[in-house]
């Protein structure tokens, strides 16, 4: 049976047709081979030529590993082993790898300390970063970086859980005075909070022995591990500033949108290094005299300032992406301020923004390096320092900074394929 | 439904809205000059008028979308002022329905209907959705409780906002042009509902070019030209014998093809 009556312009379908299933495509290694690789003669070259610089520094490279030499205890030594052959001397790991991983001057028997920090918070983040995991683990998130503190620098417990408690008390003054105003409810918070904390300092100051581990000073905390402190208490602190930032900047309060936009403008405007040197020298003097902040804190402080500005903009690119009709339609329905916020305006910017926000955070992990020009033993301020210069591994580079970016490379391409798994995720505008 | 044309169904001489001498500029263009307006409950408006008249920004006062500078907006009694708590309150008692229908996104059509209720009445979750399914089914799209506004049509999301407005129990309903950026087939369904809605008694102000839809359920068309009330009449009147002559022009563009 025909479908169509047969040399006439008129039309008429006498029967449909029924759904069929695509053709199937012919698949398989070949097929891709030949299209992606060998399409054309232009293709064909640009892949042998290609293939051939691959096998060049492979084949010189391979040596070097292969013949890599793991269990010698000086570069003099390493040398006598290869005895002229081409090789590295990977036993600098191996023999340096606490240094690189703690610094030289964190007490070896309080190692243990930092790496259970670092499993636990891969169990903090979790039910932040994957949506599905238990949501009570939340609670933990919340206790880990008081938790966190107490493992790594030590001292009595009693400090962190001061803290803790004073937070949740601006938490609940906060709560108590939101209902009059949102400001009224911050100030509120931030009151109580410095009131508990300053007020019930005494407390740990006067039982410095209860549930305390050895304390450990800012000042010997080092290698890899000060990059990764100063990475996460950073990207997480400068998140909700950097969101405060960008809300701040479209506020429609001329004072609050004023400082933003200064504050914003003022540290783009200036390097990342500076703001370090300043933390180093200067900004004690910002401190009421005879309060001796600590080192870490103070380029904490600035690390996070610095990639706040930055978040800021990018959410503000995020903000101004969204169509007026969402702010429209969350006012119509009555949410106030703080609610269309929280559940419909942030919730959409920051997908849109998390391209940048990763870029920032990606960039804020390595800049973490910085701190080595002003005297902190971060992974590269060992390497340049205490390892380098020692007698036993003067002139090492390959393996150590080989090391450092193999380091910091996965870390950073862990974040960047997260953030694109996350982005697959959250998209529900099925445009 | 003939039968329900024009009739004045359950107006009461309750007033559910008070304009009074209302002003309004953006910058030094004065968009609104002296309106006054009474709407009382139970009563179906129909704004209409050329573009940039003002339909929108009229009814967008009437729930502070914009504020107006000088004259009075009374809401079911509550005097509209700059204070947040009053206009708070206005806005959940005033359902407001969009020419581009502004749904959320990032939210399944269930928890777009759901989120105010929640968070603005309070109401527990399950009691909020069991009311959301109630409104979707009256919108006739229970079965997308749980898509994403972006795998609906048009006309479904237009729905799925009305429903949403509903579902915070509003007392007053404003549409702007709820049909204009619709296909002409999905119109129909969208105002399928809006005339159930005014049969229900609804108070209603509704800007449209849809001149049937006014026939069938307004109770007073409204004509706006150049930020000024120019006519205000029975459907009937207003049809038949629209006394302005910028009112004649309309309706001779409007209705003339
Ligand atoms: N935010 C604004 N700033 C300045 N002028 C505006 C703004 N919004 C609207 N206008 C102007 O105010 C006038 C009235 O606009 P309004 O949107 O109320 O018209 P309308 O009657 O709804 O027209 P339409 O039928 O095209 O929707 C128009 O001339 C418009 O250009
Ligand atoms: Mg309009």
């Amino acid at each position: 049976m025909s479908d169509t009556h047969a040399h006439s312009v008129a039309f008429v379908r006498t029967t449909m047709l029924p759904e069929q299933p695509p053709p199937a495509s012919e698949a398989g290694v070949v097929k891709w081979v030949r299209e992606n690789l060998f399409k054309g003669w232009f293709n064909s070259i640009l892949t042998i030529l290609s293939i051939y610089f691959i096998y060049v520094i492979v084949s010189g490279a391979w040596p070097w590993f292969a013949n890599g030499i793991w269990n010698t205890s000086s570069l003099a030594e390493c040398r006598d082993m290869l005895d002229g052959m081409t090789g590295a001397c990977f036993s600098v790991l191996t023999e340096r790898w606490n240094q690189l991983l703690f610094g030289f001057t964190y007490p070896t028997e309080a190692y243990w300390r930092p790496t259970l920090a670092f499993f636990l918070l891969i169990v903090a983040i979790a039910p932040v970063l994957y949506p599905k995991a238990p949501r009570q683990l939340l609670v933990f998130t919340a206790i880990y970086p008081f938790l966190a503190f107490w493992l790594i620098w030590g001292g009595t417990l009693l400090t962190p859980l001061m803290v803790m408690v004073g937070l949740i008390a601006g938490y609940f003054a906060f709560k108590q005075f939101e209902r009059q105003s949102f400001a009224m409810g911050m100030l509120a918070g931030l009151v109580a909070t410095v009131v508990v904390i300053w007020a019930g300092g005494i407390i740990p100051a006067s039982m410095p022995d209860v549930m305390a581990l050895h304390a450990i000073p800012s000042r010997d905390l080092g290698g890899f591990m000060l990059n990764m402190i100063l990475g996460t208490v950073c990207v997480s602190l400068s998140l909700p500033l950097g969101i405060m930032l960008a809300l701040g900047r479209q506020s429609s309060m001329p004072i609050i949108k004023w400082i933003c936009v200064i504050f914003i403008e003022f540290i783009r405007g200036v390097p990342l290094i500076t703001l370090l040197f300043v933390a180093n020298v200067v900004l004690a003097y910002f401190f009421p005299p005879g309060s001796n902040i600590d080192l870490v804190l103070r380029v904490i402080i600035m690390i996070t300032m610095f990639s706040a500005a930055y978040i800021a903009e990018v959410i503000r690119g995020g903000l101004a992406a969204l169509p007026r009709g969402q702010y429209e339609a969350a006012d119509s329905l009555g949410l106030d301020y703080a609610q269309s916020m929280r559940l419909i305006i942030l919730p959409q910017a920051l997908k849109i923004s998390i391209p940048g926000i990763v870029n920032v955070a990606v960039g804020l992990f390595k800049d973490t390096t910085l701190v080595s020009v002003i005297s902190m033993f971060d992974l590269v301020g060992m390497i340049r320092g205490p390892i380098l210069a020692s007698t036993e591994w003067n002139g090492v580079y390959w393996e150590l900074w080989g090391f450092a970016v193999f380091v910091f490379f996965i870390v950073c391409f862990s974040i960047s394929k997260y953030s694109q798994w996350l982005e697959r995720q959250l998209a529900t505008d099925h445009r | 439904m003939a039968e329900t044309a024009n009739a004045p169904m359950a107006v009461s001489d309750e007033v559910a809205i008070q304009i009074q001498k209302m002003n309004k500029w953006y910058g030094t263009f004065h968009v609104l000059r002296d309106i006054d307006l009474t709407v009382y409950r139970g009563e179906r408006i129909v704004i209409a008028g050329p573009s940039g008249s003002g339909k929108s920004t009229l009814i967008r006062c009437i729930n502070a979308l914009e504020e107006h500078q000088k004259g009075s907006i009374t809401v079911d009694g509550t005097l509209l002022s700059s204070d947040i708590k009053n206009i708070d309150t206005i806005r959940s008692e005033v359902g407001m329905v969009f020419q581009h229908f502004n749904l959320f996104p990032h939210l399944t059509i269930l928890e777009n209907c759901t989120l105010a209720p929640i968070w603005v009445r309070k109401i527990p979750k399950r009691e909020a959705e069991q009311t959301a399914m109630h409104f979707l089914e009256k919108v006739k799209i229970p079965e997308q409780a749980n898509k994403y506004p972006g795998q609906l049509s048009g006309g479904q999301q237009q729905r799925v906002a009305i429903a949403r407005s509903l579902c915070m129990r509003p007392r007053i309903m404003l549409f702007d042009e709820p049909t204009s950026a619709l296909d002409p087939e999905m119109i129909k369904e969208v105002l399928d509902t809006m005339v159930e809605l005014a049969e229900e008694g609804m108070t209603m102000l509704c800007v449209t070019h849809e001149m049937g839809f006014a026939r069938q359920v307004a109770n007073r068309v409204i004509f706006m030209d150049a930020g000024q009330i120019v006519e205000q009449n029975e459907p009937e009147g207003f049809f038949n014998n629209p006394k302005n002559e910028r009112t004649k022009l309309f309706l001779s563009q409007i209705l003339g093809h």
